[in-house]
């Protein structure tokens, strides 16, 4: 009998309900030569969609620098994969769940951590290290401390009970989020470097297997309809769209996984991310060349009665479809067995070029696998600057008035949610599990050992929004070059980017402008620097009521200690220690946290930054450490000189250890204690150390100035600071409890 | 001598305490999987830290009625060492062979860092090598960590001086404020009457290496090995299979 799904043709206007053009739906009718069903409909919408096809950031992407000697795969598999010699690489990708979050913030988060995993897994890595990145509204709206709750506690929810350590992030508060959070979630992998698996269909007659979960009614147009647009203020109603996840199952699956990439049963893998099924088998066969057939009656499912279009594009979580070598079926059916998982024979590679679905013994969609790939459209769409992004950079400095008070300017910034202590949020994730954790949370980056080797591994994610607001060339620069003077900080050297490029509807020519100037500042600063973009993910529209956020890039850095005993972290560690700045401090205070939180403005040019010089402030950094002069390493950022140096006092567990500075120069107090000039960062080191140290920065050309020593129990900086080590730590981590309890 | 490490699905800390004790403390290791029932001639059982059977109901709840642990409970009845961490201890607890239960943390929230604790006892196997009144530093992480059990219990618990850890500051008193979880008198770890069966909250195998950041935990783990070789408990598991 006959479906109607399967039969009916359907009309533009019915392409319009599933979100695409009317010249998209004509570009269908051509490439099947004939108008799609129902089914193929639904499958063209998810392919299509921009959360699946990057129709609007492809032609950008292309430019950006993805390769190097390291590199062993880079964007277009579900991970990027780098070598770290051994034998082994590092598998990594950040991807962003921002919609779902908002809408329900608990399985939003969660389902983000469980999806970038399985990303990590598929590639035959196992996950050892969990970063996140997240943006809420400020703490004036309403829903900001409930949506806080919900993503820590569904972040915490899934990694904690997977068991992969959270290692690091980032928190940031913007009212440019208050109605689109952001949740972008990373994950790094080891994987032995001759044993990695990719999504890339082969073999003729080969089986396709569904493992994992049963399929659901769940997440249904979760990509499509969550991701591909902006939101109207109905976010209640969207609440089925999102997934539910299960972290038990997926330690099941991946376990069961990675015991089954042992044995040679595997030709090909992908998990089911967005789009689900259809996805999954589309860029597999699509990879390879490859035609797929799939018989829909063999899905397992959690209910009867589901459609053919249902069973295709369900987001059930925990999920996963590979191709397994011919005659392997029981190789892999007994793996998954003894994991209590289901494992089944849904289909074969055919030669043929197509995705042909059945259903009941009828064909319910018969598609050429390149319509739904290579020929989906792709888009070079108008791009202006906002009208006023010349006014907004202006900052007349003398429009600014002096702080009559720094230490209580110092307090205020500490106490700035954005600056403060982000304990509260970390404390609430496992970040030792696995038993490699070097470096916790709290540091510049967080520092794992790769057990087996003397080698550790340094992470970091990063992005200033308001930079990129104001400037979003030099903002996504300075994205790049933190991340990496994070990892430099710790002692590693950067190896390797994924990023995650938050924008608005890039529909609008000036977000348009936005993600080109940002594409094109990652471009430069990876160049610059020396290290390739090697996986990442686009989130477009994300939008409410028309107004989009800040955009923002951002940026996940992976570095490699070559031996972890050099690892270095940010406080000080002993009384007598001298206290230097590498690099110089500009008068400038445009885009910064000071001018925001003291002075009520967002305005100006965010920092200058020469790129040829920060490169220079890092190899000096690093091979001071690597020499072994160095027993604290912290990057200036947001805050500036008095907020780094406050850090470095109270950042370490117990009391902290003072700190005895004398400023001076040419340019304005506020500047020099909070303004956040680049490329600069501060070190402790003993003072016998110091003379060496003085060589090498003439050698490299960087300045450095002898700024004092560590000592006592105040954070003393001649002639504007002078604080009691407690109160200082006091503003900085009751900040975020005082305003999220109860 | 011979440790069993058992892995539930969904157990988390299994892969850290074996690494443990292979590579930082060169014991003879062996997996043992939860839907099997032979001990493997093992002489301390540990059951580790996780989330088993994803603890959707009661953490370890589940876990009590898979085929190992019918083995382990017969083995523990036999005199045999059993060692629950965390998830392994909410086990034990399950599982009647500690008392008390382990509950939502009073702050209602995942809690993951250091603690101090004091040493209440060094006579158990587990704590031999260790000083009373010493103060660890260990890691925790649980949501569900709040050790209770009703006065009669805790009575004849500090009685028989079975409280093994207490959560204390830095100088040693168990204050309300170094309570992470709202464990009634401060209690982190306790041991059966017979003192062959141990459960605790805090991660010794998170505090076994320097390069992660301490070693207190190693100061447990020496102690079992010291009472075996001792001769104080050598009971191996020489429980028959499906018993």
């Amino acid at each position: 009998m006959a479906s109607p799904q399967a039969t009916i043709p359907m009309t533009e206007a019915e392409g319009l309900e599933h979100g695409l053009t009317a010249e998209e739906f004509r570009h269908i009718c051509a490439a099947l030569g004939r108008a799609p069903n129902f089914v193929e409909l639904g499958v063209f919408s998810v392919m299509w969609s921009e959360h699946c096809s990057y129709k609007s950031s492809r032609v950008w992407l292309k430019t950006l620098p993805t390769q190097g000697p390291r590199v062993l795969q880079g964007p277009g598999e579900n991970a990027g994969v780098i070598d770290i010699g051994d034998g082994l690489a590092v598998a990594f990708k950040i991807e962003s769940h921002n919609h779902p979050s908002f809408v329900e913030p608990y399985q939003g988060a969660a389902t983000g951590v469980g999806g970038i995993l399985r990303d990590v897994f598929t590639m035959g890595a196992r996950p050892v290290a969990n970063l996140n990145s997240l943006r809420f509204g400020s703490f004036d709206h309403p829903r900001t401390r409930y949506l806080v709750n919900g993503v820590v506690a569904g972040v915490g929810g899934y990694g904690n009970c997977i068991g992969v350590p959270t290692v690091g992030g980032e928190v940031y508060f913007d009212a440019g989020y208050n109605e689109n959070i952001l949740v972008n979630a990373f994950t790094l992998g080891i994987v032995r470097s001759d044993r990695i698996f990719r999504a890339c269909a082969a073999g003729v007659g080969n089986p396709v297997m569904y493992v994992g979960s049963k399929t659901g009614r769940d997440g249904i147009h979760g990509a499509s309809l969550l991701a591909s647009a902006e939101f109207s203020g109905e976010a209640e109603a969207k609440r089925p769209t999102v997934q539910v996840g299960d972290p038990f199952t997926e330690k099941l699956l991946l376990e069961a996984c990675l015991e089954l990439m042992e044995k040679d049963a595997i030709v090909a893998i992908q998990d089911m991310g967005a789009a689900g099924l259809t996805s999954s088998s589309v860029e597999m066969a699509g990879r390879g060349g490859m035609g797929i057939e799939i018989d829909l009656d063999r899905v397992p499912r959690r209910e009867p009665g589901m459609t053919p279009y249902e069973l295709l594009l369900s987001e059930s979580q925990e999920r996963m479809v590979l191709v397994a070598r011919a005659g392997a079926e029981d190789v892999v059916r007994d793996v998954f067995a003894k994991w209590d998982l289901d494992a089944v024979v849904i289909g074969q590679v055919t030669d043929d070029g197509l995705l042909r679905v059945v259903c009941d013994r009828e064909v319910v969609a018969r598609i050429p696998i390149t319509a739904l790939t290579d020929e989906a459209p792709a888009y070079r769409r108008p791009a202006a600057p906002p009208a006023d992004f010349e006014a907004r950079q202006e900052l007349p400095l003398g429009d600014v008035p002096l702080p009559s008070d720094c230490n209580a300017a110092l307090l205020t910034l500490l106490d700035a949610p954005n600056l403060a202590s982000k304990a509260w949020v970390y404390g609430q994730y496992d970040f030792l599990v696995r038993g490699n954790t070097v470096v916790q949370p709290g540091s510049d980056a967080a520092v794992i050992r790769v057990k087996g080797t003397h080698k550790g591994i340094a992470l970091s994610v990063d992005c200033n929004s308001r930079y990129c607001l104001l400037d979003p060339y030099v903002g996504a620069m300075i994205a790049v070059v933190e991340g990496a003077r994070n990892v430099v900080c710790a002692g590693a050297t950067p190896l390797g980017v994924t990023d995650c490029l938050n924008f608005g509807n890039p529909e609008k020519p000036a977000v348009m402008w936005q993600f080109a100037e940002a594409v094109r500042g990652i471009r430069d600063a990876c160049v610059a620097l020396d290290v390739p973009v090697v996986s990442g993910n686009v989130s477009f529209y994300n939008e409410t009521e028309g107004k989009p956020i800040p955009p923002t890039p951002t940026i996940a850095m992976v570095g490699l200690l070559d031996h972890i005993e050099h690892h270095t972290t940010q406080w000080f560690k002993a009384d007598g220690d001298v206290i230097v700045l590498l690099g110089r401090t500009r008068e400038e205070l445009g885009a910064s946290e000071y001018l925001a939180v003291v002075h009520g403005q967002v305005r100006g040019a965010p920092p200058w930054i020469d790129l040829k010089v920060e490169r220079r402030v890092q190899r000096l950094c690093l091979s001071a450490i690597a020499e072994g002069l160095v027993r604290s390493a912290h990057d200036v950022g947001e805050g500036g000189l008095a907020v780094a140096l406050a850090e470095c006092c109270i950042g370490a567990p117990g009391p902290g250890l003072g700190a005895v500075i004398e400023l001076e120069g040419p340019i304005r107090a506020d500047a020099l204690l909070f303004g956040e000039s680049q490329s600069r960062i501060l070190l402790s080191l003993r003072r016998r150390h110091l003379g060496r140290l003085r060589d090498l920065a003439g050698a490299a050309d960087v300045p450095l100035t002898v700024l004092g020593e560590v000592r006592g129990h105040r954070l003393v900086i001649t002639p504007f600071i002078d604080l009691e080590l407690d109160r200082v730590r006091q503003a900085w981590t009751n900040a975020l409890p005082r305003r999220l309890a109860g | 001598m011979r440790w069993g490490v058992v892995t539930f699905p969904g157990s988390n800390d299994d892969h850290d305490t074996q690494y443990v004790l292979e590579h930082v403390l060169g014991e003879d290791a062996v997996s043992l999987w939860h839907k099997d029932r032979d001990l493997q001639g093992v002489e301390c059982v540990v059951l580790p830290g996780g989330f088993s059977y994803g603890d959707y109901l009661r953490c370890g709840a589940m876990a009590r009625f898979s085929p190992i642990m019918e083995s382990v409970i017969a083995f523990a009845r036999a005199g045999g060492l059993v060692w629950g961490i965390c998830n392994g201890f909410q086990v034990l607890c399950e599982a009647g062979l500690l008392p008390g239960a382990l509950i939502r943390n009073r702050g209602l929230r995942f809690v993951c860092g250091q603690v101090h604790l004091r040493l209440e006892t060094t006579d158990t196997p587990f704590t031999g090598r260790c000083a009373r009144g010493e103060v660890l530093t260990l890691p925790i992480k649980h949501g569900e960590g709040c050790y209770v059990a009703d006065p009669v219990t805790l009575e004849r618990l500090e009685e028989n001086r079975q409280v093994v850890l207490r959560y204390v500051d830095a100088s040693g008193r168990a204050t309300a404020g170094a309570n992470p979880n709202g464990s009634l008198n401060n209690i982190a770890g306790v041991v059966n009457e017979q003192r062959n069966v141990f459960g605790l909250m805090p991660h010794p195998e998170h505090a076994s290496e320097k390069v992660l950041g301490g070693e207190d935990g190693l100061k447990l783990f020496r102690s079992v090995i010291a009472a075996h070789r001792e001769g104080g408990d050598r009971r191996t598991a020489a429980v028959a299979p499906g018993h």
